[in-house]
């Protein structure tokens, strides 16, 4: 089959099911009153995420004719939470977002991401109100819901919360990983590897699952468990093979964020990553009071994947980065 | 040889894995949206001809193979090693038993073939798709017989058995592609 560049990687009735698809979506947070909003591509700083690349542009004009970095979002987190803590009450975005380094099946550098903040609810009023969504979307059956610490001793039969490094190698030895558990000293990176190989491909196959409860040390921007500080109120949905969506119960605490951003970069010395410099208006924000809520940003593009029955990525975009 | 980085990873890439030579066949990225990205990657050994699969931690770099393949044409065997010609320099090549293997069945003098070659030592034999072989041994079929409806077993001349149609005899050449080591057609 010759392959003809100029045409869209996706079908037009694929896009045309994929405009649907983002109507449902806008009219599913019309009928709840959550604000649609538009943040920035570009802005003044990036993440500190070790894990995320993020595209840098340079923007000269008058009053900047020396230029400045501007770059291109990895998610519309911050400048969402900024609105949230100048109180704009439930808010949701259909936004691009940009990471550079990822590309494949499941993966292309600008994606579409649905991301929305709900003033009030906890991780599992949120949890709810996106089954509704799926349910909606892709006519599933209802979610179902385990903590991480419950994924990893059904399946492998391992505690995430207590085992030690060494344990964490073995297991992922035992599942064919020697060479990299050998060389790995972070169990956050081994709990990764098993979870991505071994817990994804069985969970979600008959219908979407929540995995709840992430471990403190993989909490992101989550605000840990009162009751039990050894995991987080982060969550993750799957569904038949696919990383769908990640949530927070966010933290709001502004000096706790700004020490997460800096272990961050501690890490990124060790690793000999460049340092990123922390987004200060963001810190603000939370000085200034972010109110207590919940937040999920969503793969679109993955999600019209599953609706549709599309097994690349490509399929569902107008043009992927081969084309673009 | 240089070292491969992940990012640099692609079907037909030649890598070293345990000590052995071997070929990227699919490389697939598999990254949480938050957390350490992997490279689920599949591979076939060069040596052994074992596909598996395996997968690395992204931004991890492994030693490349010094792998290439030549086209040379076969000359003849003398017991212990297959010796093979580049028409172009008359530059010959021995290869041992372990890099023919089973492919010897299918060495026809004069057909080009493809070596494999790694750090310049033969590593595999892989004959042409189709090669021309004369019939030794077979049972003598039925006259009349044009369907070929379930064929007989015929030896080849390099001692390869092959499913051929009932009229096919003795002496004739016959055409086999070799990589399902099936019959084709006669050869006039």
């Amino acid at each position: 089959m010759s392959e003809q560049l100029w045409a869209p990687s996706a079908d037009i009735s694929t896009l045309k099911q994929r405009a649907k698809i983002l109507a449902t979506i806008r009219a599913f947070f019309a009928e709840r009153d959550v604000l649609e909003v538009e943040t920035p591509s570009m802005c003044g700083a990036s993440v500190t995420d070790v894990h995320l690349v993020s595209f840098k542009t340079r923007f000269v004009g008058p009053g900047n004719h020396q230029g400045q970095d501007l770059y291109l979002q990895t998610s519309p987190e911050f400048a969402m939470k900024r609105l949230l803590a100048a109180g704009s009450g439930p808010i949701y975005q259909l936004a691009k977002a940009f990471r550079n380094e990822e590309s494949g099946r499941h993966h292309n550098p600008e994606f579409t991401m649905l991301e929305w903040y709900r003033p009030g609810f906890d991780e599992f009023a949120l949890m709810d109100e996106i089954e509704q969504l799926m349910r909606q979307v892709l006519n599933c059956q209802p979610c179902s819901r385990m903590t991480y610490q419950q994924a990893f001793l059904d399946i492998l039969g391992l505690d995430p919360l207590c085992a030690s490094l060494d344990e964490l190698k073995q297991c992922a030895s035992e599942h064919g990983y020697a060479d990299i558990a050998s060389a790995e000293t972070n169990p956050d990176t081994l709990l990764q590897l098993l979870f991505c190989m071994q817990i994804e491909p069985k969970i979600g196959i008959d219908a979407p699952c929540f995995v709840y409860h992430f471990p403190a040390s993989q909490a992101a921007l989550a605000k840990l468990n009162e009751q039990d500080a050894r995991v987080a109120g982060r969550f993750e949905l799957y569904y038949q093979g696919m990383e769908l969506a990640n949530g927070f119960n966010e933290l709001t605490d502004a000096a706790e964020q700004a020490q997460r951003f800096e272990q961050d970069n501690q890490l990124r010395a060790q690793m000999g990553l460049p340092q990123v410099a922390i987004d200060q208006h963001f810190i603000e924000a939370l000085q200034q009071g972010l109110p207590a809520c919940s937040g999920v940003a969503l793969g679109v593009d993955r999600l019209i994947m599953l609706a549709l029955g599309k097994s690349r990525i490509d399929e569902v975009i107008s043009f992927a980065v081969g084309r673009a | 040889m240089a070292n491969y980085s992940t990012n640099e990873f692609k079907g037909g890439l030649k890598i070293m894995l345990d000590g052995e030579p071997c070929a990227i066949l699919e490389n697939e990225m598999v990254k949480p949206g938050k957390g350490q990205a992997f490279n689920r990657v599949k591979i076939r050994k060069l040596i052994s001809g074992k596909v598996l699969e395996k997968t690395f931690k992204s931004g991890d770099s492994v030693e490349g193979a010094d792998v290439m393949d030549t086209d040379l044409a076969y000359l003849y065997t003398d017991g212990e090693f297959w010796h093979f010609m580049n028409n172009e320099t008359f530059e010959q090549i021995a290869a041992d038993e372990k890099a023919v293997g089973d492919n010897v069945k299918w060495l026809v003098e004069n057909d080009v073939c493809t070596i494999t070659l790694w750090n310049g030592n033969p590593i595999a034999v892989t004959p042409p798709n189709f090669v021309e072989l004369e019939i030794t041994e077979t049972d003598p079929g039925l006259k009349g017989d044009t369907a070929g409806t379930g064929g007989k077993p015929a030896t080849l001349v390099t001692g390869a058995v092959v499913r051929v149609p009932l009229f096919v005899q003795i002496g004739e050449v016959i055409r086999v592609d070799t990589r399902t080591g099936e019959y084709v057609s006669r050869v006039k």
